[in-house]
């Protein structure tokens, strides 16, 4: 990458930890989804967070980036803002989160009302005042490293589902985050649009960008992920290297949930 | 039929029209749906005095005639030392009444957008301020055009009524020569005639602000 591509805003050596959730819980009523649960994720690392839906492993992934507030806790960037989620969380707090994270959601999000090139650079010009020329410089590199440039002037509609998550990811990485957070970005894509969205999220894993990932998606986790975290009933029952995770779970119920997804029916 | 009479009173009627009916009907709507845009936001604000206050003011609007509204500003405020001459009164009554119409469509309108966009205003930095403004209440708009359309096209038609407050506009224009020369039918026919092409027009009007702000969907 040349020094002028957006490249994950690196302050610190890689490895030194970059985020840490700590004490993560949330009720809905008396449907408790998080017990108790803690996260650290390191400078160009990719976690992937697995486990049956239910599990609570999005409902983490979205406290890191303040779209829900959890009941207690704390998420902390290194160097950065550490928001505990124990009293009240005013709405500045939450957008420092935002600030060092972004996400990528499951439904893509984009805004039907802006073409691809406005979706991307919104966030950059709007919220960061980067100078508008600079902005639609950067989003069309971005665009044409997901092999979208000549779409950039049309809406999202005129887009297939593989497409709109790839613009999702651009929108995402405009904003220049430290940690990119994806929920379950290939879920609601058909089967034969899946492999274009992971590759991309590949190359992003390659470049060194930290990611949290929650997927169905267990062979892309084991060859993507540094570490895999599988939850159930809002807590983590397991978590470590890819390998021992997915081939050689220790728990029972992580055994179940691999045998599940490679063997359906 | 007086072909003459017709002929002859009609750019009076016309010139009502253009004088009265429409600037009443345009700053009434404008004024209106501004103060309708604020009293949404009340009542999806989460804020139970908000929402309690534009509750109230909409079931108050709704619940009682634009005609007793209308009096109550004109001839009521005055017996309480509020004199307001007529075509303020007008537009007055008229905003007040379509707030209250036109913060039920936008409520709704707001609401119709996916929770997703909020999140995704939320994600890239916006605040709730700027992701409103920028994210959901262009989509919102889209989706409120028909129903809004349908309160201007009302209120085109119900400024009618301002004659009767003495504002000259198009219908007293009518009445004023119809007692003139008792010929009540044409007047009032050319009268109805005149606001129909107004309201084809503004018909027309709706049309191609629905066709581009359908730009973005598919079809």
């Amino acid at each position: 990458m040349s020094s002028t591509d957006p490249a994950p805003a690196r302050t610190q050596t890689p490895g030194e930890v970059l985020l840490s959730a700590t004490g993560l819980q949330k009720s809905f009523g008396a449907n408790t989804v998080l017990r108790s649960i803690d996260l650290t994720v390191c400078r160009g690392e990719v976690v992937a967070l697995v486990g049956p839906s239910g599990s609570g492993k999005t409902t983490v992934l979205r406290s890191l980036n303040g779209l829900e507030v959890p009941d207690g806790g704390t998420v902390a960037f290194a160097g950065g803002p550490s928001v505990n989620f124990g009293g009240a969380v005013s709405g500045r707090e939450l957008s420092a989160l935002r600030d060092h994270s972004a996400m990528v959601f499951q439904q893509y999000n984009l805004f039907p009302h802006r073409t691809v090139l406005e979706n991307v650079i919104e966030g950059p010009v709007q919220v960061q005042k980067r100078r508008r020329a600079e902005a639609v410089q950067d989003a069309e590199k971005l665009l044409d490293r997901v092999g979208l440039l000549a779409k950039k002037d049309q809406y999202p509609f005129e887009l297939s589902g593989g497409q709109q998550q790839r613009v999702g990811i651009v929108r995402a990485l405009a904003l220049r985050p430290d940690l990119l957070l994806f929920d379950e970005p290939t879920s609601a894509l058909d089967p034969e649009l899946v492999g274009e969205v992971l590759k991309v999220i590949k190359d992003l894993a390659e470049e060194d960008w930290t990611m949290v990932i929650v997927t169905h998606e267990l062979a892309f986790a084991r060859e993507v992920a540094d570490e895999v975290v599988f939850m159930d009933g809002g807590v983590v029952v397991e978590r470590g290297h890819p390998e021992q995770v997915l081939r050689n779970p220790e728990h029972e119920r992580t055994r179940r949930f691999v045998q599940r997804l490679l063997h359906p029916f | 039929m007086d072909w003459e009479l017709f002929r002859s009173s009609f750019w009076p009627l016309l010139r009502g029209g253009l004088t009265g009916t429409i600037p009443l009907t345009l700053v009434s709507f404008v004024v209106g749906l501004t103060l309708a845009l604020v009293l949404a936001l009340m009542r999806i604000s989460g804020k139970r005095l908000l929402s309690g206050i534009a509750r109230v003011y909409i079931s108050l609007v709704r619940g009682t005639p634009l005609l007793v509204q209308l009096f109550v500003v004109f001839y009521g405020l005055p017996s309480i030392g509020v004199v307001i001459p007529p075509w303020p009164s007008a537009v007055i009554a008229f905003s007040l009444n379509v707030a209250g119409y036109a913060a039920e469509i936008l409520r709704a309108a707001i609401l119709s957008v996916p929770k997703g966009q909020w999140e995704a205003g939320h994600t890239i930095g916006m605040s709730h301020r700027r992701t409103l403004r920028r994210i959901i209440l262009p989509q919102a708009a889209r989706v409120s055009v028909p129903p809004l359309s349908n309160t201007f096209i009302s209120l085109v038609k119900d400024t009618s009524l301002a004659s009767l407050i003495l504002v000259t506009e198009l219908f007293r224009e009518a009445e004023q020569i119809a007692a003139f020369s008792q010929e009540f039918m044409l007047l009032y026919l050319e009268a109805a005639l005149i606001y129909w092409v107004f309201c084809f027009v503004l018909a027309a009007g709706q049309g191609a602000i629905e066709k581009r702000l359908d730009r973005y969907v598919i079809h």
